[in-house]
C-alpha cells in the first residue's frame, strides 16, 4: 500500500468496517431523493406559539421512535441465537391495557403513569413467558415467539372485547405528542431508552456473556455463564421495549386499533436490526446499528408517502431488503467479496478444519 | 445399550398348563413392550388418534350431533385446505426445517388467481398458475436454506413479509369468484351417502383433491428414495451427505413440495370461499405447524409421518367445531388455545426425548 | 500379497485454504489387498487427503488415478459411484432410522411400485452377513446398538456397493479391545477379498497390528511410503514429528521423584453419586497437590464421572462434601464457586468460542464468575491475559486475534488458561493433550505437574494409558459406568497392568445377561 494514501485509506477502512455506515448512506440517499422534488425538505422551523422544532426531519424522528425500541430489543434476543416474532402482538397488548385502565380512569398524571407502569408490566411479563419457554422449557424461540404472536394478539382483543378502545389523558397522550426543548418527547424518550440499553450492554459484562451464549452455548454453560438468566432477561426485556412501543403508537392517538397496531412490525425490527450489522445467527451485535437501521426505516416510510408512491409496496420492499441482506450475510457471498474463492466445494455441512484437524 | 428384539423372543414349549398361560401372558406382554419399544417413533402418531377419538366421544356425551355424516363431512370439506398445507410442513419438518410462509402464499396465491379469473384467463389454467406461484415462492425458500446457508425460520419468515406485502399490493379489498366460475366446481358437493333429513355424508373434490395429495406423500415418504433422504436429512445431514445421498436436491425439493401445496391449498380453499383477500391465511402457519406436531413429528425433525399430520388436522377442526358448539368461548380465544395445544405437545416431545436419552 | 498395479494414485495433490496450505504436492498410493495407514500428527494433512479422496474437498492441484484412469471427484456421490466408501470416526449414519434402512440407503430395492421394504431388509441381512452380523435384525432401530456395531453396520454399507476403496479414519476411537479384533477380523476380511483398505489411527500399536504399508506426512508434505515391517516405531515417531521426543521421556523422571508426602484431609469427597445411563454409584475423594488419574477405556463413563463432579450433569443420588462442608453442585457456576474447573474433551464445541477474541476466551469463566454486572476492568483483564500467554506459551502472542485462527495445541491451552484464572482448587483436565502435537503436549503435561506442586487437586483425564500412569498420583479405574479399582501409583503400574484390571474385571463378572448385540468377552 502506498505511503502517502495508506492514511486516507485507514480513516476509510475505520469508518467502512461498521456495518451500519450502508444504513447511514442509504438514509442520506432518501433525503437527497425528497430533497430532489422539495429543496426544502430538510428545513427545520421553530414554531412561534410553542417554541417546538417543526419539519419533516421532525416527523421522522418521532416516527421512528417505536421501531427504535423494539429494534433494539429484537437486536439482544437475536444476539443470542434467538427471535423474537412477538414484538408486534406485544404493542398491541401494551396499547389494549393502557386504553381499557384510561377509559374509567380519570385524566391526571397519577392515572397516566398507573397506566403506563400497568402496560409495561404486562409486557414484560409476556416477554418473560417467551424466555421461560425458550431457556427453561428449551423451546425453539421462533415457535414460541410465533405462538406468542398470534396468542398475543388474541389476548388483546380479548382485554378490549374486540373493540377499539380509546380514551382520554392528557399527560399519557402527552408521552407521544408532547415536546421538550423543542424536541419531541417521544423520541427524546426513545434516544434514552437506547442510550440506556448501549451503556448497559457495553459497559458491563451483558455485551460479551449475550455474544457467548449466542456463538456456542455449550461452551458458554460450561465456562459458568447463566444462560437460563441471560435469556429470561433478553427475552423480558425485548417484551418490556415492545411494551414502550406500544405505548408510543397508543399514546399518539390515544386508541389501540387490535388489529393494526403492531401489524407486522416485527418485520421493520429485524429489517432494522439485519441493516445494522448484527448477524441473524447469533453472536456478535450492533445496538448503534439498530438504531440507525431504525431511523433508516422511519425515513423510508416517510419518503415512500413523500413521494407519493403508494404505501402498500413498502412491505413487499422491506421483505426484499430483508432477503438481500441474509443473502449477503451468508458465507458463500462474503466470501465472494473478500476475494479468496471457496478453496473447496465443500458442502454445507462440512467445516473446513484449517488448522490442526 | 440393547433391547428385546423380535427375533429374540423364545416361546417356551413343554410346561405344565397354568404356568403357560401364565407365561403366555407374560411373554404377550413382553412382546407388546418389546414392539413398542422398536416402533417408539409411531406412539405420538397413534397417541394423537386415540385423543382424536377421545375428542369425538367427548364431544357426543358433551354436545351431541358429534358422530353423525354430517358433521364428518364438514369436517373433511372444511379442514381439506389444511391438510394439504399440513402434509407439505410434515416434509419440512422432518428434514429439521421449518416454513412459516404457508399462509402468506395461500393469501397471495388466491388473490392473484381471482383477479386473474376476473380478468377473463381460463380458470384451469389459473389453478395451474395458482399451484406455480406457491412453487415458485418455495423454491426461493429452498435456495436460501439450501445454498446461502439461511436459517430456514429466517428464510420462510422473510418469504412470508414478501408474500404478504406482494398480496396487499395486489389489493386489500376482498375480491370475489365469480358465481358461475370453473374454480368453484372444486367446491361442489357430492353425495356419498344419503342419510334422514340433512345428515348426509358428502365430500367435494377438494376433500378428494386432500385424499389424493396424502396418499402420493405418503408414497413419497415411505417408498421412494428421495423419502428416506428426506428422513436421513432429518436424522443427520452431515451423515446423509457423506453417505452420498442427494441432500442438496433434496433440501430444496420439500420447500418446492410445501410451497406448490400452499398453491394448491390456496386453489382448494378459495373454491370453497369464493372470495380471496390478502388478510388469507394469517395464522395458517401455527395451524399447519401444530398440526404436524401433534400428529407425531418432532419438531426437531428425523420423525413424523404424514398421516399423523392428517390426523392432527383433523384434531385441530374438531376442537373447532367443539369451540363453536359450546359457545362460551369467544373466537379471539381460538389462536390462544391452538397455541397452547402446540406448545403442550411440543413439550411432550421434549419430556419424552430427555427421558430417551438416559 | 499386494498386486503390482496401485488401485489408487493421487499426485502431487495440493490443497489450499484461506490462509493455509493444508497439502502441497502430496503424493500416496494404494494397492488392492493391502491395509495401508496414512500417518501423521495432527495438522499434518491425513484428514484433508481423505477428503480429497472422498469428494469432499476439490484439490487445487495434482491428479487423482483410479486404475489407470484419471477421476475427477466433484463431490460425496462420485466418490461413491467409483467404489470409494469411507468410515468415519464418528459414526455417520441416520439414528433415526433402523439398522436395515442405513445400511441399504441409497440403494434400497425398488420396483415400479415403490420401494420393496421385504426385499431391501433382505439384502441388507445379506450384505451384514457378510461382516458377521447377520443375526442382527433389520427392522430394529440403529440407536439399539453400540458404537462399535453401529460402526460394523457403517462398514457393511460399503458391502452394499461394488467397494474397491475403503477408508476408515480413526475407527477405533470409540472401541474397547475386544471390538477392536472384532474390527480387525473383518478388515483382514476385507482385505484377502482383494478390497484396498486406507486406514487412519494414532494408536500406534494398532497401526503395527494391523497394516501392510504406511504413508507418512508432516505439515502438509509427503515424507515417505514405507512397509510396516521396514519401518520401526522410533523411526516412525521420528519421522512424524522431525523432533525427537525427549521432551516426553524427561517427564517420566520428574513425575517418579515426587514425595509422595501425607495428603492429609480430602478438598473433595463425594459419596455414591450417579446418574443413570451415565454413572453408577461411584466415591470419590480428592486431596491437595495431587494428579488423579481416570482411566478406562472409551465409554467407561470417565467424561461422564468429570461432569457429575463438575456439575454440568447434575448426580441424581449421592452427596458431596467441599472443604468438609455438604454442597450441592448442580451446575457449572455453582462448581466455579467452589473453585472446581473442568475443560472439556470436546475442545471445539464445549471449549473454546471460535468468534471471540483470545481474551475475550480467556477471561469468560472469571467474568462469568462475577456476573455481568461487575466488568473486569481494562487493567484486571490485562493482568490475566498476559499471565497465561506467557505461563502456557501461546503462539502467537496476541490477545486479540480470533481465537479460531490458532492451532489446536494453542487453542486448548487459552482453554487451559481460562480455567487457571478462575484459580480453582480443584482442576478437572478431559483428555487436554488429544488431537494436539508433541510439543504442546509435553508443555501441557509438564504444567499438570507444576499445578500439582502448587497445590491444585489435578484429575487427569487420558486415553493414553501411558499418559496417565505417567503423570498421576492415584489412578481411579472405570469400566462400562462403575468404578472397578482405585490405587497408588508405582513402579508396579504399567498400562499394561491397568489393562489387565479392567480385562479381568470382566471375567469374574459373568452373572451379567448376555446380549445378543454386543461381543461376548
Amino acid at each position: 500500500m502506498n505511503h502517502d494514501s495508506s492514511k486516507g485509506m485507514g480513516v476509510l477502512k475505520r469508518i467502512f468496517h461498521h456495518q451500519y455506515i450502508w444504513g447511514v448512506v442509504a438514509i442520506l440517499l432518501l433525503l437527497f431523493i425528497n430533497m430532489i422534488k422539495d429543496p426544502s425538505y430538510l428545513s427545520i422551523t421553530v414554531n412561534e406559539t410553542n417554541g417546538n422544532l417543526v419539519g419533516n426531519l421532525i416527523d421522522i424522528l418521532r416516527a421512528a421512535a417505536p421501531v427504535m425500541m423494539i429494534a433494539v430489543g429484537m437486536c439482544l434476543v437475536i444476539a443470542t441465537s434467538g427471535i423474537d416474532l412477538s414484538v408486534g402482538s406485544l404493542m398491541v397488548v401494551a396499547g389494549a391495557v393502557s386504553m381499557e385502565f384510561l377509559k374509567g380512569a380519570s385524566d391526571n398524571l397519577g392515572a397516566a403513569l398507573a397506566a403506563l407502569g400497568l402496560a409495561l408490566a404486562i409486557a414484560a411479563v409476556l416477554g418473560a413467558v417467551n424466555g421461560l419457554l425458550v431457556s427453561v422449557v428449551g423451546l425453539q424461540p421462533f415457535i414460541s415467539t410465533l405462538v406468542m404472536m398470534l396468542a398475543g394478539r388474541g389476548i388483546a382483543k380479548v382485554i378490549t372485547g374486540g373493540q377499539n378502545t380509546a380514551s382520554t389523558n392528557g399527560s399519557f397522550r402527552w408521552i407521544a405528542n408532547g415536546y421538550v426543548v423543542g424536541l419531541p418527547v417521544v423520541f427524546l424518550i426513545a434516544l434514552l431508552v437506547v442510550i440506556a440499553v448501549g451503556l448497559l450492554v457495553r459497559r458491563s459484562a451483558l455485551g460479551l456473556m449475550i455474544e457467548a451464549i449466542g456463538m456456542d452455548p455449550k461452551a458458554a454453560r460450561l465456562a459458568g455463564v447463566n444462560r437460563r438468566g441471560l435469556q429470561v432477561l433478553v427475552y423480558t426485556l425485548s417484551g418490556l421495549l415492545a411494551g414502550i412501543a406500544g405505548v408510543f403508537a397508543t399514546a399518539s392517538v390515544m386508541t389501540v386499533d387490535v388489529s393494526r397496531t403492531g401489524d407486522q412490525m416485527e418485520m421493520d425490527a429485524i429489517l432494522a436490526v439485519v441493516i445494522g450489522g448484527t448477524s441473524l445467527a447469533g453472536g456478535k451485535f450492533n445496538i448503534t446499528g439498530a438504531f440507525v437501521g431504525s431511523l433508516l426505516i422511519a425515513t423510508l416510510d416517510k419518503t415512500v408517502v413523500f413521494l407519493g408512491v403508494s404505501s402498500s409496496a413498502t412491505p413487499a420492499f422491506k421483505a426484499l431488503v430483508i432477503v438481500v441482506l441474509c443473502l449477503l450475510q451468508s458465507d458463500r457471498i462474503r466470501s465472494l467479496f473478500k476475494g479468496r474463492s471457496p478453496a473447496a466445494a465443500a458442502p454445507s455441512v462440512e467445516e473446513k478444519e484449517v488448522v490442526a484437524a | 445399550m440393547s433391547i428385546t428384539t423380535e427375533s429374540r423372543t423364545d416361546v417356551p414349549g413343554g410346561r405344565p398348563d397354568g404356568a403357560a398361560s401364565e407365561a403366555g401372558a407374560r411373554g404377550f406382554a413382553a412382546r407388546i413392550a418389546g414392539w413398542v419399544k422398536s416402533r417408539i417413533d409411531l406412539m405420538p402418531t397413534l397417541a394423537s388418534l386415540v385423543i382424536f377419538v377421545a375428542m369425538v366421544i367427548y364431544g357426543e356425551a358433551a354436545y351431541g350431533r358429534i358422530l353423525q355424516m354430517n358433521t364428518i363431512s364438514n369436517l373433511l370439506i372444511n379442514n381439506s385446505s389444511l391438510i394439504i398445507i399440513a402434509v407439505g410442513m410434515t416434509f419440512v419438518i422432518i428434514t429439521g426445517g421449518i416454513d412459516l410462509s404457508v399462509g402468506a402464499v395461500i393469501a397471495f396465491s388466491s388473490v392473484s388467481g381471482v383477479m386473474l379469473i376476473n380478468h377473463g384467463w381460463n380458470p384451469w389454467v389459473v389453478m395451474i398458475v395458482m399451484i406455480l406461484i406457491g412453487s415458485a415462492f418455495g423454491s426461493i425458500s429452498g435456495i436460501l436454506v439450501q445454498y446461502f446457508n439461511v436459517q430456514p425460520f429466517i428464510a420462510t419468515l422473510a418469504m412470508m413479509f414478501l408474500a404478504r406485502g406482494l398480496a396487499s399490493m395486489l389489493s386489500t379489498v376482498p375480491e370475489r369468484l365469480p358465481d358461475d366460475s370453473a374454480l368453484r366446481q372444486l367446491a361442489t358437493k357430492i353425495k356419498l351417502v344419503d342419510g334422514p333429513k340433512v345428515n348426509d355424508f358428502v365430500i367435494t373434490p377438494g376433500v378428494i383433491i386432500a385424499i389424493l395429495v396424502v396418499l402420493v406423500a405418503f408414497f413419497i415418504l415411505h417408498r421412494t428414495r428421495m423419502g428416506r433422504t428426506v428422513y436421513a436429512i432429518g436424522g443427520s445431514e452431515q451423515s446423509a451427505s457423506l453417505m452420498g445421498l442427494p441432500v442438496r436436491s433434496t433440501k430444496l425439493w420439500v420447500y418446492i413440495i410445501s410451497g406448490s401445496l400452499s398453491g394448491l391449498s390456496a386453489v382448494v380453499y378459495t373454491a370453497r370461499l369464493g372470495i380471496a383477500q390478502n388478510i388469507t391465511g394469517i395464522g395458517w402457519e401455527l395451524d399447519a405447524i401444530a398440526a404436524t406436531v401433534i400428529g407425531g413429528t418432532l419438531l426437531t425433525g428425523g420423525v413424523g409421518f404424514v398421516l399423523g399430520s392428517v390426523v392432527g388436522a383433523l384434531v385441530l377442526g374438531l376442537m373447532n367445531v367443539l369451540i363453536t358448539r359450546d359457545g362460551g368461548i369467544p373466537p379471539a380465544a381460538t389462536t390462544i388455545i391452538t397455541g397452547g395445544i402446540l406448545l403442550a405437545f411440543v413439550l411432550l416431545q421434549r419430556l419424552v426425548q430427555a427421558k430417551q436419552r438416559e | 500379497m499386494t498386486q503390482a498395479h496401485p488401485i489408487i494414485e493421487m499426485k502431487g495433490i495440493s490443497i489450499t485454504f484461506p490462509g493455509v496450505k493444508a497439502l502441497d504436492q502430496v503424493d500416496f498410493r494404494l494397492f488392492p489387498g493391502e491395509v495401508h495407514t496414512l500417518m501423521g500428527e495432527n495438522g499434518a494433512g491425513k484428514s484433508t487427503l481423505i477428503k480429497a479422496l472422498t469428494g469432499v474437498y476439490r484439490i487445487d492441484e495434482g491428479h487423482i488415478f483410479m486404475g489407470s484412469q484419471e477421476i475427477r471427484l466433484g463431490g460425496t456421490s462420485d466418490a461413491q459411484n467409483a467404489g470409494i466408501s469411507t468410515v468415519y470416526q464418528e459414526v455417520n449414519l441416520c439414528t433415526n432410522l433402523t439398522i436395515g434402512e442405513n445400511v441399504m440407503l441409497g440403494h434400497e430395492v425398488r420396483t415400479p411400485l415403490g420401494i420393496n421394504w421385504r426385499a431391501t431388509h433382505k439384502a441388507a441381512s445379506h450384505n451384514l452377513a457378510k461382516l458377521g452380523l447377520g443375526h442382527l435384525n433389520p427392522r430394529a432401530p440403529l440407536s439399539s446398538l453400540s458404537i462399535a456395531l453401529q460402526q460394523l453396520v457403517a462398514i457393511s454399507r460399503s458391502m452394499v456397493t461394488e467397494t474397491k476403496v475403503l477408508i476408515l479414519d480413526e475407527p477405533t476411537s470409540s472401541l474397547d479391545a475386544v471390538e477392536v479384533e472384532q474390527l480387525f477380523s473383518v478388515i483382514r476380511k476385507l482385505r484377502d477379498e482383494g478390497v484396498a483398505i486406507l486406514f487412519v489411527s494414532h494408536f500406534l500399536d494398532q497401526v503395527y497390528a494391523i497394516s501392510d504399508r504406511m504413508t507418512v506426512l508432516r505439515n502438509g508434505t509427503f515424507v515417505g511410503e514405507y512397509l510396516t515391517e521396514e519401518l520401526n516405531r522410533t523411526d516412525l515417531i521420528a519421522k512424524m514429528i522431525g523432533k525427537d521426543i525427549a521432551a516426553l521421556r524427561s517427564l517420566d523422571s520428574q513425575s517418579a521423584s515426587r514425595q509422595r508426602e501425607d495428603r492429609g484431609e480430602p478438598i473433595y469427597s463425594a459419596q455414591g453419586i450417579s446418574k443413570k445411563g451415565a454413572i453408577d454409584e461411584v466415591d470419590i475423594t480428592l486431596h491437595k497437590g495431587e494428579v488423579v488419574g481416570f482411566a478406562g477405556l472409551l465409554g467407561s463413563g470417565r467424561t461422564e464421572l468429570a461432569r457429575l463432579i463438575y456439575g454440568a450433569d447434575k448426580p441424581e443420588t449421592g452427596s458431596v462434601h467441599v472443604h468438609g462442608e455438604k454442597q450441592d453442585i448442580s451446575s457449572p457456576a455453582a462448581a466455579l464457586t467452589q473453585r472446581i474447573a473442568f475443560s472439556s474433551e470436546n475442545r471445539r464445541d464445549e471449549g473454546i468460542i471460535r468468534d471471540l477474541s483470545v481474551r475475550e476466551n480467556l477471561i469468560l469463566a472469571v467474568q462469568a464468575k462475577r456476573g455481568w454486572a461487575k466488568p473486569l476492568s481494562k487493567k484486571e483483564s490485562d493482568e490475566i491475559v498476559e499471565k497465561y500467554i506467557n505461563q502456557l506459551n501461546v503462539r502467537p502472542a496476541d490477545p486479540d486475534r480470533a481465537i479460531k485462527n490458532l492451532s489446536g495445541g494453542n487453542q486448548q491451552k487459552v482453554l487451559l488458561g481460562r480455567w487457571l484464572a478462575t484459580q480453582p482448587d480443584i482442576l478437572i483436565l478431559d483428555e487436554p493433550t488429544r488431537g494436539i502435537d508433541v510439543g504442546a503436549k509435553a508443555e501441557i503435561q509438564e504444567r499438570v505437574l507444576e499445578l500439582a506442586q502448587e497445590g491444585v487437586s489435578v484429575v487427569f483425564i487420558s486415553s493414553e494409558l501411558e499418559e496417565v500412569v505417567r503423570l498421576s498420583d492415584r489412578i481411579v479405574v472405570l469400566k462400562d459406568h462403575k468404578k472397578i479399582a482405585e490405587f497408588e501409583n508405582g513402579p508396579q503400574v504399567t498400562a499394561e497392568s491397568i489393562v489387565t484390571t479392567i480385562a479381568q474385571d470382566g471375567l469374574d463378572d459373568q452373572s451379567g445377561e448376555t446380549t445378543g448385540e454386543e461381543a461376548e468377552r
